[in-house]
């Protein structure tokens, strides 16, 4: 129980959290000077927009759910179970964040839930 | 320094790809010298947090995890999250590889097929327009 529970935690909060950068990252803008000023300047103007906070916040209750799994886990089956994120992420991404999702990214996204079903059905 | 697109996303993406699976695989041979979870009193918890900030390699893998972070943010910055996202799973087979070639752990071979179907995946979603959406600020 304790496993699952983990496992929904680093999916639900890591994928909602990593919604939350892409958004505030959409909001500074593309980053074109890849000096380290320029990137101090990028990261600057992020951590002026809230969903920045509010999804590192997400991310980290993911990141030590992940410890905890991986504390039992072995890493080679903890890290491809969590591709399940690619499905929430994918939605999420048409639905909070506006992009045009095709019938060509559905179908690679298709092809990553088998991948995991095979890499479940692997471990058992 | 400007970089043409095409050229710093697979800079990102290749950065995104080495240091998340290090990172991971720095973590889980980090978390098994700590221990696993035994109990779940406020005690054994708080214990087993002292243990893991002590830990060196733990450190080392959240230093790995930092620059896998900022890479990401990088790359969201112009690119779309739902082509980042599976853009990067070729790094499942970068920590299959390091799970099995560094850490001893064992890996079927209909695992291993599982990994390979989930790159497949990645290359058909990679093969979509990476941004198909107006950002609010054209550059920084």
């Amino acid at each position: 129980m304790l496993e699952f529970i983990l496992f929904l935690l680093i999916m639900v909060s890591g994928t909602a959290g990593e919604l939350c950068v892409a958004r505030a990252m959409k909001r500074v803008g593309e980053v074109t000077r890849f000096t380290p000023g320029g990137i101090a300047r990028a990261f600057g103007q992020a951590v002026r927009v809230g969903w920045l906070w509010l999804g590192v916040l997400l991310m980290a209750v993911g990141f030590f759910s992940l410890l905890g799994v991986l504390s039992f886990e072995n890493v080679s089956f903890v890290v491809p179970v969590t591709a399940f994120s690619y499905v929430l992420g994918t939605l999420g991404g048409k639905l909070f964040l506006g992009e045009k999702v095709t019938a060509q990214r559905w179908a690679g996204v298709m092809l990553v839930i088998v991948g995991v079903a095979l890499v479940i059905i692997g471990k058992h | 320094m400007s970089t043409p697109r095409p050229f710093k996303t697979y800079v990102f993406i290749l950065l995104m790809v080495i240091f998340g699976p290090v990172g991971n695989t720095l973590l889980s041979k980090g978390m098994k010298s700590v221990g696993a979870i035994t109990g779940r009193s406020p005690e054994q918890v708080l214990a087993l947090g002292e243990k893991t900030l002590s830990s060196g390699t733990i450190w080392l893998g959240i230093a790995f995890m930092i620059g896998f972070f900022m890479a990401y943010m990088l790359v969201l910055s112009w690119a779309d999250y739902s082509w980042v996202l599976p853009a990067s799973a070729i790094s499942y087979g970068t920590v299959a590889l390091l799970g099995h070639f560094w850490l001893q752990e064992p890996v079927a071979p209909i695992r291993w097929a599982g990994i390979l179907i989930i790159c497949v995946g990645v290359f058909v979603v990679g093969r979509t327009p990476d941004r198909t959406t107006q950002h609010q600020k054209d550059t920084v």
